[in-house]
């Protein structure tokens, strides 16, 4: 849950006077805020958790750290739908309870 | 070396481990502080490449396992709620309460669901005025930010129908809880590298200084973990205990600014209770006075909460490096990810989650 993954900025946009950018970690695209990275450039690479970005990375570290990322299976648990993996885990169907 | 062929990188591996090989002359307990690392080093083997002597203490880096019991069972008192939708990340669902968890919550009918984002739970909120939308907010320091900001712009745009349960935990104090233990084990940190991405490294050199111990800011990847204990080891065995950044490309000394800026804005350090592990004192972040209105604790009665803790699990042992997963007897026999005694089975991020996905064969071969 500590785990932030890089991602490249494709675009930027003010909601409410919040900075939210759009951002491609490959698989999936996410809306992630930006106020903690407030002069990120479109694309520019960042690490995200949780829908925000903490830090930029160079974009050579972090296409190997997505590729690392990828292969491990990581992507699909920190950006997949959290009911699916959490009903996978407990052996039971989505939307069926137990 | 039966693994070394699944790191990206083998020959730079094999290269680091020699190093580590050649440097190690005499027995080493490291802890990784972070429930992240403790997975990649579960999961490549990289415990079983090191020399003979050279332990992974498993930290308690862990923050669904931390969660005090107490406030697990407020979220699910609350979750409970017909008024109520409550939202989590999805690491939560399964973390067992006294009695029940956040699935069977929503099973029973309680509007419980998942966000990415702290940020979508505010956007609930908007879009239901009739219902009170809580947030489960826990975590580190790298979680943090995301739930400081979305407390401030629930203030600030005036959503009178948000509240968060926070029950946020700080590494450097159980850091120091550890070395303070009459049973520690611990010679040196590899600290946890996306923590340090938000607060940067300044909070570590008086613990290393303090306790003698070195701390080495590690990142999350084979390789990083595998430079992280290199270079903690090469500091044992020079009798050195500094700080040093072995994950430069995503921490900076100075930490991210904005964000801590943020946090002093929304937070106050209080004493925190760790699941399984006790009170640490000044070990959390709690919502600070102007934020109150907004705290799910002040707005839902929940004082009244009996916990009732599972006598088998030893998770608190785990959670402190004194035992690992296996040598607990309910390990993988009344305690699995299914049906899972403590969180630390549950999380993704939990030490015997770990070893049940990637140890339990071998672990059963040995019983």
């Amino acid at each position: 849950m500590c785990l932030a993954i890089p991602g490249r900025v494709l675009s930027i946009d003010n909601v409410d006077d919040v900075l939210m950018a759009e951002v491609d970690f490959g698989t999936v695209r996410k809306k992630v805020c930006m106020m903690y990275i407030p002069d990120v450039l479109v694309g520019e690479y960042v690490i995200v958790h949780v829908g925000f970005a903490i830090q930029r990375l160079d974009e050579e570290s972090a296409l190997e750290t997505l590729a690392d990322f990828r292969k491990l299976g990581i992507l699909k648990d920190e950006l997949g739908d959290g009911f699916t993996l959490a009903a996978r885990q407990a052996g039971i169907d989505q939307g069926t309870g137990r | 070396m039966k693994y070394l062929d699944e790191f990206s990188n083998p020959d730079l591996a094999k290269n680091l481990l020699d190093q580590i090989h050649s440097a190690t002359t005499q027995s080493w307990a490291l802890m990784e502080v972070c429930g992240g690392q403790t997975h990649s080093i579960i999961r490549h083997g990289i415990d079983q490449l090191l020399p003979e002597g050279l332990e992974m203490i498993h930290g308690p880096g862990c923050p669904v396992c931390v969660t005090p019991l107490e406030i697990i069972d407020k979220a699910l008192a609350i979750a409970a709620l017909d008024n109520v939708i409550f939202c989590s990340f999805g690491d939560m669902l399964r973390v067992p309460g006294s009695r029940q968890d956040l699935f069977m919550i929503k099973s029973c009918g309680g509007d419980v669901r998942v966000v990415y984002s702290p940020l979508d739970a505010l956007n609930i909120a908007r879009q239901n005025p009739d219902k009170e939308v809580v947030f489960f907010g826990i975590g580190f320091e790298t979680t943090a930010p995301a739930n400081a900001m979305t407390v401030y712009q629930a203030k600030r745009l005036g959503i009178k129908n948000f509240s968060m349960l926070v029950s946020h935990v700080l590494v450097p104090p159980a850091m120091a809880a550890i070395m303070e233990s009459p049973t520690c084990r611990v010679q040196g940190f590899l600290a946890a590298g996306h923590v340090c991405s938000v607060m940067g490294t300044s909070e570590y050199p008086p613990l290393a200084q303090r306790y003698r111990v070195p701390i080495v800011v590690t990142g999350f990847e084979p390789l990083d973990i595998l430079e992280g204990i290199r270079r903690t080891v090469i500091q044992l065995e020079e009798g050195r205990h500094e700080l040093e950044n072995a994950y430069p490309r995503a921490v900076q000394a100075e930490g991210n600014i904005p964000a801590m800026t943020m946090l002093r804005e929304v937070f106050e350090v209080t004493d925190r209770t760790w699941r399984g592990i006790g009170m640490i004192p000044q070990s959390g972040w709690k919502l600070s006075n102007q934020y109150l209105d907004l705290d799910a604790e002040q707005r839902f009665d929940v004082a009244d909460i009996h916990t009732d803790e599972s006598t088998l699990c030893r998770s608190g042992e785990v959670l402190q490096g004194l035992i690992k997963p296996h040598e607990c007897a309910a390990f993988g026999k009344e305690c699995t990810p299914r049906k899972p005694l403590g969180a630390t089975m549950v999380s993704s991020e939990g030490a015997c989650a770990a070893y049940y996905a990637y140890r339990r064969l071998d672990v059963v071969d040995a019983r």
